[in-house]
């Protein structure tokens, strides 16, 4: 059983550097890769839960979706990052105590959690015994909350549509192909027919 | 299965918060690291709500942790969309010159 | 038949004021003056029957108005010789007033309005006659007042005219105040306010005193002192006359009706009425003399340089109301009401005649303006010459009787300040034999300086006027003026339409013979059986007695000022007309002096108006508006915009802001969540 304290340990500490390397990387292409590094430590904590399910979502989703995206941004737009830098330091102190002091008496109130009686009396929807993660979740999830699952579908179906309207543009004075306008032409339109003197052109 | 209680990634979760909350905080001119830090603190409730759910033997928050990851996508997504057209506009992501809310 | 006499005037306000709009100005006119004209006739009938006749003096109930503990108030109609005396110069004079006004106010937009308010205050002046109690009295008292202030701000379009009536307003609240005071103590000593109750109760109040302020005074000096403060005010005495020369704002009849011949004399009346407590309080009575004869002579000094027509005819009523109540200072009261009788006659002439000369002039007052305009207005001419006549005391003229008889009491009275009032109404005699006839030379003799000044600069300016009175001038021409055709020239004068003739007659004729027919009733040996008690003597008063037994000299005194005023006045005006502004010049501070009125306006400005000003702008600027607005509304509006202020620095607009006060809020929600140990 040490071994599981011991992963436990590992994917703490590496997850916490990262996110730590995250807000102080200088460069903004290494805080997406530590990005990375966080949430593949984040997916493993989840196997130790026993969350086999939402780790591999996370992988697939975070490192390869949405992280990518972070990646594809930074890339593409040419910021001078040195500039953004500027006050790191100068909010440091306030910013530091203030995150510090949240931290501690966070830790102190959920250094003792224990579980009542009552809560687990509540429990919504027990954990099927002898059956995966994965197909638990599916089951609760395509009956249970159906709706909601359909309603994230809805989400990210808008955020598609916005992603693209907000990007898209039309560049004026590029030719495009208008299908409806080319089927609708007529020969009266199209051809023009002309005499033509002779040694005169048009 | 576990020695490890639930205080203890409770405390894991805190300290991610924190550090999320620090990245915003201290990196308040870069929008792309707040962006980040914003998935770092909702990465850190997902992990309460995992481990909530394992120590609960409840799936419920399983399930919920799913739609904050949908959520954060979606998030996420239109973020990185208004940022670009953001820089296309204005040729920068400063955030010191985003202060059209001023009263 | 008496509730009659009262109350047409009131329906006839009550038909023009309200439907006057509806009903046209023509049907107004004819029906408040055809009810003023019933109301005259059916006075002259209450007059031949109660005072010449032998009916009796009578008191008749309308009604209760209140009644609040011991106080009871009615509303009634009290009849003897004096309010018989009241009842006829108001309602005569007001109609004639009334008949005047439809020639004199044809060209006013707003005429049933003016016919409302005439009836109106004719009605509020019958119910002050008519009164058989203080509070009555009082309550005709501020109707009248109302209606003058209406009636001076009639063309309120004016801003004179609003600052005079505004002023003779405020002026008479003060008069008021002291004749509320007077009431209040009547009612403390006699437990009523009835004439009857108070007449019976005066006798035994001679010689009691009241203990004021630490002081033990005569009471009935006191309250007759208060009561007589609202004759002053009413009647324009000295320290209170300032508002009746600025009341000449209004338009000319009313000045004839209300600030000559009845409001102005309702101090008289009042004083006559309680006649009774007035003759227990020697002291007030020596007052009333000093403070008349002073107004006499002053307002008659002031008289001598005003150049506004209706100014000079002003400070000559205030005078002559000087002269009423010398008579009824030295005990004589009836002296003073026949006084008051006669000069309602000539005075509402002279009034109304200066209000045709200044129709004639197309609203020109300033008579240095005028001139030459006895052949263009003959009979005005000579109306205007016999209203001075009797004014100035020509012999066997009204004024000859009434306020020679004066004179000759305050002679022979051994009262205090009797002789003062007899030194100063001699001299103001000779003065105002010198500032009417000024009047009527400079009116009516002389180059005529209107036309030389139509022909001047202001030609066009005036030729302008003249078209836009055309069409009324003719349509009402009554004289012929065939030689001088009105083109080219500016100003025509022209005599008035007969509406408003008609009235000068009628008064000429009272102003000629009411003394001859009525002294032997009023003021000689048919007095006590005319007066039968409505005016109380006591028993020690043998006035009208010792005054037939003076001196001649004394008697014949008046009549030579007259004539020495006349004289001067000829010299000045006729034989030598660079005299006059050599005089000004020489004796420049006295001119000065006496042009600016003895400078009370200025005095009252100091003295009054301007520390209230400075008092109110204490309390505005100070007050109100230091401390009240700045700690009040307006503080806390500036603090809220403070706050605010500041509230908008913190919407910077940065997002990290934001971000920051929000994990600021969230660390304390956690450091109280931990310190109180919530779970």
């Amino acid at each position: 059983m040490g071994g599981t304290a011991l992963f436990f340990y590992l994917f703490s500490t590496v997850m916490i550097g990262a996110a730590f390397m995250v807000i102080s990387s200088r460069n903004p292409v290494h805080s997406v890769l530590f990005l990375i590094l966080a949430f593949f430590n984040a997916a493993g904590l989840f196997v130790l839960l026993g969350a086999e399910f939402l780790a591999m979502i996370l992988v697939v989703v975070y490192v390869g979706a949405v992280a990518v995206l972070f990646l594809f941004v930074v890339m593409m737009l040419d910021v001078d990052f040195a500039e953004l830098e500027k006050g790191f330091w100068q909010y440091l102190p306030v910013g530091g105590t203030l995150v510090l002091v949240v931290l501690i008496e966070v830790a102190l109130s959920v250094g003792a959690w224990s579980i009542g009686p009552i809560s687990i009396a509540n429990v919504a929807t027990p954990m099927p015994p002898g059956m995966t993660n994965t197909m638990a979740l599916g089951r609760v999830l395509y009956t249970q909350y159906f709706y909601l699952f359909q309603a994230a579908g809805f989400i990210l179906l808008t955020a598609m549509i916005g992603a693209i309207v907000l990007t898209l543009r039309h560049k004026v004075g590029v030719k495009r192909q208008n299908v409806a306008m080319q089927n609708a032409r007529t020969p009266a339109e199209a051809v023009e027919v002309r005499k033509v003197a002779s040694r005169q052109g048009i | 299965m576990l020695t490890i209680s639930l205080s203890q990634f409770l405390i894991v979760a805190a300290i991610l918060f924190t550090l999320g909350v620090a990245g915003i905080v201290l990196n308040h001119k870069n929008i792309i690291i707040v962006l980040m830090s914003v998935e770092l603190i909702l990465l850190s409730v997902n992990i309460n709500l995992v481990a909530f759910s394992a120590f609960l033997g409840d799936l419920t928050g399983q399930v919920f942790a799913l739609f904050i990851l949908t959520v954060a996508a979606a998030e996420a997504a239109i973020g990185l969309a208004i940022l670009v057209c953001y820089y296309r506009n204005r040729g920068s992501i400063a955030i010191d010159d985003i202060n059209m809310m001023k009263g | 038949m008496y509730a009659a006499i009262v109350f047409l005037p009131l329906l006839g306000f009550l038909i023009a004021g309200p439907f006057g709009w509806r009903i046209g100005a023509r049907p107004s006119e004819i029906v408040t003056t055809s009810l003023l004209f019933v109301s005259g006739a059916l006075s002259w009938i209450v007059f031949f029957q109660v005072a010449l006749g032998t009916a009796p003096a009578s008191v008749s109930v309308i009604g209760n108005w209140f009644t609040s503990g011991a106080l009871q108030v009615d509303w009634s109609l009290r009849i003897d010789t004096l309010t018989a005396v009241m009842l006829v110069v108001v309602t005569t004079v007001s109609s004639l007033v009334h008949l005047y006004s439809i020639g004199y106010m044809r060209d006013d937009p707003s005429r049933p309005r003016f016919f409302s308010y005439l009836s109106m205050f004719t009605f509020a002046m019958l119910m002050l006659v008519t009164a058989d109690n203080l509070v009555q009295m009082f309550f005709g008292w501020e109707g009248v007042g109302l209606a003058s202030y209406l009636l001076i701000g009639f063309w309120y379009e004016k801003p004179s005219a609003n600052a005079a009536a505004i002023k003779a307003f405020v002026v008479n609240r003060v008069g008021d105040f002291g004749f509320a005071l007077g009431i209040f103590l009547v009612f403390v000593l006699t437990q009523s306010v009835g004439f009857g109750q108070i007449f019976a109760a005066a006798p035994g109040l001679a010689n009691k005193t009241i203990h004021i302020f630490g002081l033990d005074l005569d009471a009935m000096t006191i309250t007759c002192l208060l009561l007589f403060m609202g004759a002053m005010g009413k009647s324009a005495q000295f320290l209170l006359h300032t508002w009746l020369p600025d009341a000449m704002e209004g338009p000319t009849p009313v000045s004839a009706l209300i600030h000559a011949a009845t409001m102005v004399t309702a101090g008289v009346f009042m004083v006559a009425r309680l006649s009774p407590l007035f003759e227990q309080a020697p002291a007030a009575l020596s007052f009333v003399t000093i403070i008349g004869a002073t107004t006499a002579f002053f307002a008659a000094t002031i008289g001598l340089v005003q150049n506004d027509i209706k100014r000079v005819i002003a400070y000559s009523t205030c005078s002559q109301l000087g002269y009423m109540f010398v008579g009824l200072g030295v005990g004589g009261y009836s002296l003073g009401v026949f006084h008051l009788f006669t000069h309602a006659f000539f005075k509402a002439l002279l009034f109304l005649g200066a209000g045709a000369v200044i129709d004639a002039m197309h609203h020109e007052q300033d008579m240095r303006n005028m001139g030459g305009l006895w052949r263009k207005i003959p009979f005005t001419f000579a109306m205007m010459t016999i209203g001075t006549l009797a004014l100035t005391g020509f012999p066997f003229t009204a004024g000859y009787f009434s306020k020679d008889a004066i004179i000759e009491a305050a002679f022979a009275s051994t009262r205090g300040g009797a002789f003062y009032g007899f030194l100063l109404t001699t001299l103001a005699a000779g003065l105002t034999s010198f500032y009417s006839w000024r009047l009527v030379f400079l009116t009516f003799f002389g180059a005529p300086r209107w036309a030389a000044a139509g022909h001047g600069a202001g030609h066009d300016l005036a030729a302008h006027d003249h078209a836009a009175h055309d069409h009324e001038a003719h349509e009402h021409q009554v004289h012929d003026h065939e030689d001088h055709g009105h083109e080219g020239h500016a100003l025509d004068p022209h005599e008035s339409p007969f509406s408003m003739l008609i009235p000068l007659g009628v008064l000429a004729v009272g102003a000629l013979f009411a003394g001859l027919i009525f002294s032997h009733d009023f003021i000689g040996e048919g007095g006590p059986e005319f007066w039968k008690g409505a005016l109380y003597l006591r028993p020690d008063n043998h006035i009208l007695e010792a005054r037939e037994d003076i001196p001649g000299f004394a008697k014949q005194l008046p009549t030579l000022l007259m004539v020495v005023g006349f004289l001067v006045a000829v010299l000045f005006y006729f034989l030598a007309p660079s005299l006059p502004g050599r005089l000004a010049r020489g004796a420049k501070p006295l001119y000065e002096f006496l042009l600016n009125k003895w400078y009370f306006d200025e005095l009252y400005d100091a003295i009054f108006v301007r520390p209230a000003f400075s008092l109110g702008r204490l309390f505005w600027k100070g007050g109100d508006g230091a401390i009240i607005d700045r700690l009040g509304p307006d503080g806390v509006a500036a603090r809220v915009v403070d706050v605010t202020g500041r509230v908008v620095k913190l919407q910077s607009g940065y997002i990290y802001h934001y971000a920051f006060a929000m994990l600021v809020g969230l660390a304390a929600v956690i450091t109280w969540y931990v310190a109180s140990g919530v779970r």
